[in-house]
């Protein structure tokens, strides 16, 4: 049914045309590349954080299998496959085995309607951004009903914040996507790319993080913020807070299961990233280049700007794993206290302000 | 203020609750005061302005059951040591106290009516400290502070037999099933 | 249960203020014995309703072994190394306290170099104490590289007490009479560097976590202790401290020669929040390190002034201590350690009573943690510093 909701609103997509192909059909093979790419792209960014976290710590983290510990990642995925896949006694046994499924489902769907490149796009829908925000909300139910079936009462507390932190988070996030859609004039991530071309200050000017100041650099902050929030990093990471609630609503999973969510975590750090750069930092435009250059040399072309998007969201990623490593976690409040006081009101100011800016620039 | 200050300043203003000042050759002078007026002596050590034990740093039951102190050996010319006071009954409890503000310390001893069933007066109701300690002297020791608002054992568990530091404690082959030799 | 909870410790800002309007049932959530905040065996029963705590329960006792029955079966030599068990984070003080008690009771001579080496190595010790405190408090918070990074520092620490002694964590390193061995060649040029090296590393520290924003919005104004509450509840050492009162047993009574060497006592100030809340004991134990190198330094200097080589120990003897008793408490890292020693004349202790100063702080627990959130639990008794083995001894 999401598929079918997906391919409603697509306009076309990575494989529409190909051979003949309908949206519908081109969206379910599309589900079956971005299943292969993003489950294992996060093994590998598994691995670079704990390099990463190696290095802030001074010790050298995994680095026996293969070049430099890269197949550490591809190690521990087996492990995680051939462990005995426990269920306890007293959970519900059908929502504590569905959880996992829905969580890392939402974050994979969702994964399809982030442009990597120009046409590089699974599902080209004009819902866009407001898609990927329905899919990735389906992670609080999923966290939920982990937490809940669980039958165990620190699953619970940890499910409890979880949706607490989503729901509250998804408010400035979604601001800001409204923020962006009156920017642009489009919900669709491709189209906001496509809007940051060609900027003055050698295109650096076009991307919306430089526009409007100080209302573009406030908006990116504030989403960069509710994005560590919204994919429960540090010091965000509360669901899971390891010295408070054991493991939070995961702590009864083990196995395949426990990787599912595990997955979708690192998953959604890096679909979150690279919204914000599709939004904020101009996508796969780089400053000096022109906004033609990615679109008039062919496969090349696509092949250049995904490596430029994944470069840029991977240095958001890798601020993501470098806070979590230096910061302290915050408190439920807190939390709350954030989001309501100081972020949503930043994201209306910065809504309002772009409302004006695009009227008084047109 | 020194031991003797403040043993007189506890008799002046509980006149007879102290039974006894004993030096040598305990290296921590005590007082000796009858249970039945330990809390009023507890209490005017706290309040009292010229003492102010603020704090009970801890609660040790002492069984004398098998009490039978060795004079150490001397040399001619030496004069014997003192001897240490004869305990009154099987059971003393022994209260270190300090006291912050002015730096005293100061240990009370108190020896349990009844040898059967030892009991002594909470000090909850003075010191919250005094809580643990005596769930610990009850644990341990099997000596029943009455009054105690929660007296249950603290560091054995719940249906553990017997009071493990009692001389005559023997300790129990298996527990639940499980060899204990 | 719908009503507003009397929480006890709204800020002064009223921002902890909750209002529940909305009928909810209490929970109960059993804390341990296996959770990664309890520092070890420790479990507390806490009653919750959503995430504040309206009561909690400790239990404790789950790694009890009676530590006073054996010390009253086997003699006093042969009871140093369980001293080493109870706080298995400071040994070498444990072994200290003990020696000091049973050297008090039997009036055994103690060469002066063993002191000074004594107070070395206590000081050491507290250092790597207070840098698993510093560390497992980070985890605590939620920051997991302060851990790593004590434990640096401490892993140096450990190898001096290996070069010293033998061992890495139970170290049995004092005896009644003395100390087991004198510190073998360059060991004191080696502590001399490690305190400099320490002392550029505590900058580290206070810059990765004492003023980060986030650690002081955890930490301030939460579980307020004040001196009274913290009196009467037999608080000692570091929170004691934090909750402004300035006691110091190596300062108020010394003991072993701390009257000749010079430090200061830092005490909770209320700098970022209230006096005595968990900013505060966290950064009394962090001023304390720096205390204990300028220790460290005093005491080398000393004895390499004033003493010889190798004049550390009288023979290792079984001791036969008079009738009689003595009462030593000297400054743990966690607090005033005690041990009673009831002397009959033999060369077993007739009563050891061991003072744990983790056992006495932790008895605040069902005052404090009702009305905090349950975040909060765990910062407060990450706050507290105890060692589970102390506790159940």
């Amino acid at each position: 049914m999401t598929l079918a909701l997906a391919a409603q609103g697509a306009r076309g997509g990575l494989f529409e045309g190909l051979w003949g192909m309908g949206p519908l059909v081109s969206a379910i093979l599309g589900f079956f590349v971005v299943l292969g790419v993003a489950s294992v792209l996060p093994m590998f960014w598994t691995w670079a954080e704990r390099r990463v976290a190696g290095r802030i710590q001074q010790r050298p983290g995994p680095n026996r299998v293969g070049p430099f510990g890269l197949i550490q990642a591809l190690a521990d995925g087996v492990k995680l496959m051939v462990k005995e896949d426990i269920v306890p006694a007293d959970s519900s046994r059908f929502l504590f085995m569905l959880a996992p499924a829905i969580v890392l489902g939402g974050t994979l769907v969702a994964f399809g309607m982030l442009p990597l490149s120009p046409s590089g796009i699974i599902v080209d829908t004009h819902l866009g951004i407001y898609l990927i925000g329905a899919f990735l909300a389906l992670e609080a139910i999923g966290v939920i009903m982990a937490g809940w079936a669980s039958n165990n009462k620190w699953s619970i507390l940890g499910g409890m914040r979880e949706a607490a932190q989503l729901v509250s988070y998804e408010v400035p996030i979604g601001i800001l996507f409204l923020m962006a859609g009156v920017v642009y004039g489009s919900l669709n991530l491709a189209d906001m790319v496509h809007g940051q071309e060609d900027g003055a200050f050698f295109g650096l000017g076009g991307w919306l993080v430089f526009r409007m100041v100080p209302f573009g650099p406030i908006a990116f902050l504030v989403f960069y913020t509710a994005i560590l929030a919204e994919s429960k990093r540090a010091p965000f990471d509360l669901p899971e807070a390891e010295s408070e609630l054991v493991s939070g609503f995961h702590t009864e999973y083990s196995g395949i299961r426990f990787s599912f969510f595990f997955l979708s975590e690192y998953a959604a750090m890096f679909l979150l990233s690279g919204i914000a750069v599709c939004i904020f930092l101009g996508g796969w435009n780089l400053p000096l280049v022109p906004g033609s250059f990615w679109r008039d040399h062919g496969i090349v072309g696509e092949l250049l700007a995904a490596a430029s998007m994944i470069l840029k969201s991977f240095v958001l990623v890798f601020v993501m794993l470098w806070l979590r490593w230096t910061l302290p976690r915050i408190r439920i409040d807190q939390v709350m206290s954030v989001c309501y006081k100081y972020l949503t009101p930043l994201a209306f100011a910065c809504l309002l302000a772009a409302a004006f800016f695009v009227e008084t620039e047109a | 203020m020194d031991f003797d200050a403040i043993a007189d300043r506890i008799e002046t203003r509980c006149p007879g609750a102290v039974l006894g000042r004993f030096g040598a050759p305990s290296k921590d002078p005590y007082v000796r005061v009858a249970p039945a007026r330990l809390v009023e002596v507890m209490q005017v050590l706290r309040d009292d302005a010229e003492l102010g034990f603020e704090m009970v740093v801890s609660i040790a039951g002492v069984d004398w059951q098998r009490w039978e102190p060795r004079a150490p050996r001397v040399k001619k010319d030496e004069a014997p040591p003192p001897e240490p006071e004869q305990p009154p009954r099987r059971f003393d409890v022994v209260y270190h106290l300090l006291a912050v503000h002015r730096n005293l310390r100061l240990v009370v001893r108190c020896a349990c009516d009844d040898d059967d069933a030892p009991a002594m007066p909470t000090l909850t109701g003075l010191y919250p400290s005094a809580d643990w300690h005596e769930r610990e002297t009850w644990d341990l020791m099997g000596i029943d502070f009455t009054g105690h608002p929660d007296q249950r054992r603290i560091l054995c568990c719940e249906d553990w037999v017997g009071h493990p530091l009692r001389k005559d404690y023997e300790f129990p082959k298996e527990y639940h099933g499980i060899s204990a030799e | 249960m719908s009503q507003l909870h009397d929480t006890g410790t709204i800020r002064p800002t009223g921002e902890r203020e909750l209002v529940l309007d909305v009928r909810t049932q209490d929970m109960e959530i059993n804390m341990g014995p296996q959770h990664p905040a309890t520092h070890g065996v420790l479990r507390v029963v806490l009653t919750a309703d959503g995430e504040v705590v309206t009561s909690a329960v400790p239990y404790v006792g789950y790694i009890h072994r009676c530590a006073e029955k054996i010390g009253e079966s086997v003699d006093y030599k042969m009871f140093v190394p369980y001293t080493d068990r109870y706080d298995y984070l400071a040994a070498m003080n444990n072994n200290v306290g003990f020696c000091l008690a049973v050297e008090a009771a039997g009036g055994i001579e103690v060469p002066p170099r063993a002191t000074w080496l004594r107070m070395i190595i206590c000081e050491l010790n507290r250092i790597g104490s207070h840098l698993i405190a510093f560390g497992t408090y980070g985890m605590d918070i939620g920051a997991f590289t302060p851990f790593l990074y004590g434990f640096r520092e401490r892993e140096w620490m450990m190898s001096l007490f290996e070069k010293i002694c033998g061992a890495r964590l139970t170290y049995s390193y004092c005896y009644p009479g003395g100390v087991w061995n004198d510190a073998p060649e360059g060991w004191f040029d080696e502590l001399l560097r490690f305190c400099d090296v320490f002392d550029r590393k505590w900058r580290e520290y206070d810059a990765l976590l004492t003023r980060n924003k986030i650690f002081i919005e955890r930490t301030r104004d939460v579980g307020i202790v004040t001196a009274e509450q913290a009196l009467a509840s037999g608080w000692t050492g570091p929170c004691l401290r934090a909750s402004g009162v300035r006691f110091d047993l190596r300062e108020a009574q010394p003991y072993m020669f701390y009257d000749e060497v010079s430090f200061d006592v830092p005490i909770g100030r209320g700098e970022v929040g209230t006096v005595g809340d968990c900013w505060d004991r966290y950064w009394v134990r962090m001023a304390e390190m720096l205390q204990c190198t300028r220790i460290i330094r005093q005491c080398v200097e000393s004895l390499r002034k004033d003493t010889v080589a190798g004049e550390v120990k009288t023979e290792m003897k079984t001791y036969r201590v008079a009738p009689g008793d003595a009462y030593v408490g000297i400054e743990n890292p966690r607090g005033e350690l005690g041990h009673w020693v009831l002397a009959d004349g033999n060369d077993v202790a007739y009563r050891l009573k061991i003072r744990g100063p983790s056992f006495c702080n932790l008895s605040i627990l069902p005052e404090v943690l009702p009305g905090t959130l349950i975040a909060d639990a765990v910062a407060i008794i990450g706050s507290i510093d105890i060692v589970l083995g102390e506790v159940d001894r």
